[in-house]
């Protein structure tokens, strides 16, 4: 289980940061997504993976940590609000400046190319 | 007198809450002056609470009721009581200047800058490492709002820059967090100190990059040196009030730095012990470069304010990595002096910019401003101040932190680099200067003259230098105090985690 977790968790960062080093803005966006998701799973599993343990005392022997639940739980709040602003700021950047390139503008070698066509 | 703590943090909330309310949200002036008064109401609660802080020693407060390290506990020691001062007495004066006008200019100007004092404030007093993540949060999503605040291409762009780069360093803030969590089982920062001096030798190296990774991030939100390129973009883009408020924001990851690598990773820390210090020196001294260069080599003056904001924060982080208390209480003097000053030259540089037509605020000749007499001589003070001479504040503050250096190594590379720098900074702002007033071409003057709101708001952050000079003595007592304080992991440590925090019965 613990392997098959981490190959997970390992699998969305490599994704994540692959698409946030992209030049438009919705691979960005998909990006951090992805990038959170790793985290909250990553944060999770910070209180140890552990089957069938309750998180209330006196229920079961075994028990799983409550806190990093905790914790997850905010983070999944913060990052969804998160995510949502970036978007509604990349619509208005579309719209602002005329294209969806992180940097406002598109870079000069694809400029060149339409300029050519 | 007990909850007085939390109120910092409440009031702006609250504030905000009731500015979007309808009998006020519906008139500008009632929304001007119910945030202008809750800023000044800030400010005295802020007062009594570093009076009370000074008499009764370090304060902290389960909130809840639950106590720490299971709780999440609010802590108001010297150091961040001092901080909070600051904010207050620097939010006063942006808002007096933001309701000249510049807060019509878009909706919720009012509510936004109350929630980012509030999220600022509770990054100071938080005393646990996750609710600084959330306070971190709240005072992101203000910024965000706030930067994009009027509108225009210039703000979009340099916004998705900005949110784009502290959503990836949220990101690596939680990765940093999971790491401590899972090896020390605690977030508490008084909590981990004690936890890291008992670290198993297994755990060593999970814990040094959980550390490094939150120096990461800390160094992100300070712009130091690889991670500063977002500043000059979104300070200069800002609008003025908005940019003021932002001086005190880099001003957060040099104090979350501080906190941390004094308590955590001081010096009771054992292998761990200095784990920063090694890479902040050099990047904090490279910051000062990088900002002296930035300030001769900028076109105009919002970003000259900027990169005089990166020498400020290169100076701070180059303070933290000395690690001993006559630094520390340098950085406190230094941080209090630059924030309020950098701040009233983001609103100057907004005065200047509106009197002088199409030139606005760049550095080429344009037309002769309105008001040659007041806004020079604010000008020549606020540079003055800023480049350290006497005898203004930044002198005292230059004097402070070049004494800090003890060392033979960091007094050559500290004093090289900051009285370069400082030279630099000079002549950059004379340059800046005498085009701004005496390279007068074209028409005569036209335009409008300062509103008295937008006046008093530049005095009022102004004020502060000659105060600071004033009140040397007793403020650079404080300082040294805060930094004792700060150092004294063993008496922080015994406070918060073996005395209860308050009861509900305590008065």
């Amino acid at each position: 289980m613990e392997t098959l977790f981490a190959c997970c968790i390992g699998f969305l960062t490599a994704c994540g940061v692959f698409l946030m080093l992209r030049g438009r803005t919705f691979p960005v966006v998909l990006g951090l997504t992805m990038l959170s998701y790793a985290v909250n799973l990553f944060i999770f599993s910070s209180g140890r993976l552990t089957l069938r343990g309750a998180a209330v005392l006196g229920t079961t022997e075994q028990y799983a940590d409550p806190l990093p639940q905790a914790l997850v739980l905010t983070a999944i709040v913060i990052g969804f609000a998160m995510t949502a602003f970036l978007v509604i700021l990349a619509i208005r950047a579309r719209a602002d400046l005329g294209n969806d390139h992180v940097d406002g503008k598109l870079p000069d070698a694809t400029n060149m190319k339409k300029e050519s066509r | 007198m007990w909850h007085l703590i939390t109120a910092p943090v409440l009031l702006p909330m609250l504030t905000a809450l009731v500015i979007m309310l309808p009998p006020v949200h519906y008139s500008p002036m009632r929304r001007r002056w119910l945030s202008m008064i809750s800023a000044a109401i800030q400010l005295i609660l802020a007062l009594m609470l570093l009076l009370q802080v000074q008499q009764q020693g370090m304060l902290h407060y389960a909130v809840g009721n639950w106590q720490a390290p299971f709780g999440i506990i609010l802590v108001a020691d010297k150091l961040s009581v001092v901080m909070v001062c600051l904010t207050s007495f620097l939010a006063l004066g942006a808002i007096s200047y933001g309701s000249a006008g510049e807060d019509e200019k878009g909706s919720f100007f009012h509510p936004l800058f109350q929630f980012q004092i509030m999220g600022i404030n509770g990054a100071f007093l938080t005393g646990d490492l996750f609710n600084l993540f959330v306070f971190f949060e709240v005072l992101l999503i203000a910024s965000y709002a706030l930067l994009i605040h009027a509108g225009g291409k210039n703000k979009t762009k340099a916004a998705v820059h900005y949110v784009v780069l502290n959503l990836s360093g949220s990101a690596i803030f939680l990765f940093a967090l999971a790491v401590l969590y899972g090896t020390l089982g605690t977030l508490n920062i008084a909590d981990m100190t004690v936890k890291v001096a008992a670290l198993p030798a297994e755990d060593m190296m999970l814990v040094k990059a959980g550390g490094l990774m939150l120096m990461i991030v800390f160094a992100l939100k300070a712009a130091v040196l690889p991670l500063q390129f977002w500043l000059p973009a979104t300070y200069s883009s800002a609008s003025a009030p908005v940019a003021a408020l932002f001086a005190v924001m880099t001003k957060i990851g040099v104090y979350a730095l501080l906190r941390v690598y004094s308590s955590v990773f001081g010096e009771g820390a054992g292998p761990l012990a200095g784990l920063a210090a090694d890479w902040l020196l050099p990047a904090g001294l490279a910051t000062i470069a990088l900002g002296a260069v930035g300030v001769m080599a900028s076109r105009d003056f919002r970003k000259l304010v900027a990169n005089l904001v990166l020498v400020s924060v290169g100076t701070l982080v180059s303070l933290v990595a000395l690690q001993t208390e006559l630094s520390a209480a340098a950085a406190l003097y230094y941080t209090v002096h630059s924030t309020l000053v950098t701040a009233a030259l983001f609103l100057l540089a907004d005065l200047i910019a509106n009197q002088r037509g199409k030139a606005a605020d760049r550095l080429v000749s344009g037309r002769r401003v309105i008001q040659p007499v007041l806004l020079g001589g604010l000008f020549i003070l606020a540079a003055l101040t800023v480049a350290g001479l006497p005898p203004f504040s930044g002198f005292i503050g230059k004097l402070m932190l070049l004494q800090a250096a003890t060392e033979p190594t960091s007094r050559l590379l500290l004093w090289s680099f900051i009285l370069i720098s400082s030279l630099l900074v000079i002549i950059g702002l004379s340059r800046a200067g005498s085009t701004l007033f005496w390279r007068i071409s074209g028409s005569d003057a036209s335009g409008e003259k300062a509103a008295p709101l937008q006046v008093f708001g530049v005095c009022w952050l102004l004020l502060a230098s000659p105060l600071l000079v004033a009140f040397a003595g007793p403020l650079t007592g404080l300082s040294q105090q805060a930094a004792a304080q700060l150092y004294d992991t063993a008496g922080t440590v015994d406070i918060i985690l073996r005395q209860p925090a308050s009861q509900g019965d305590t008065p």
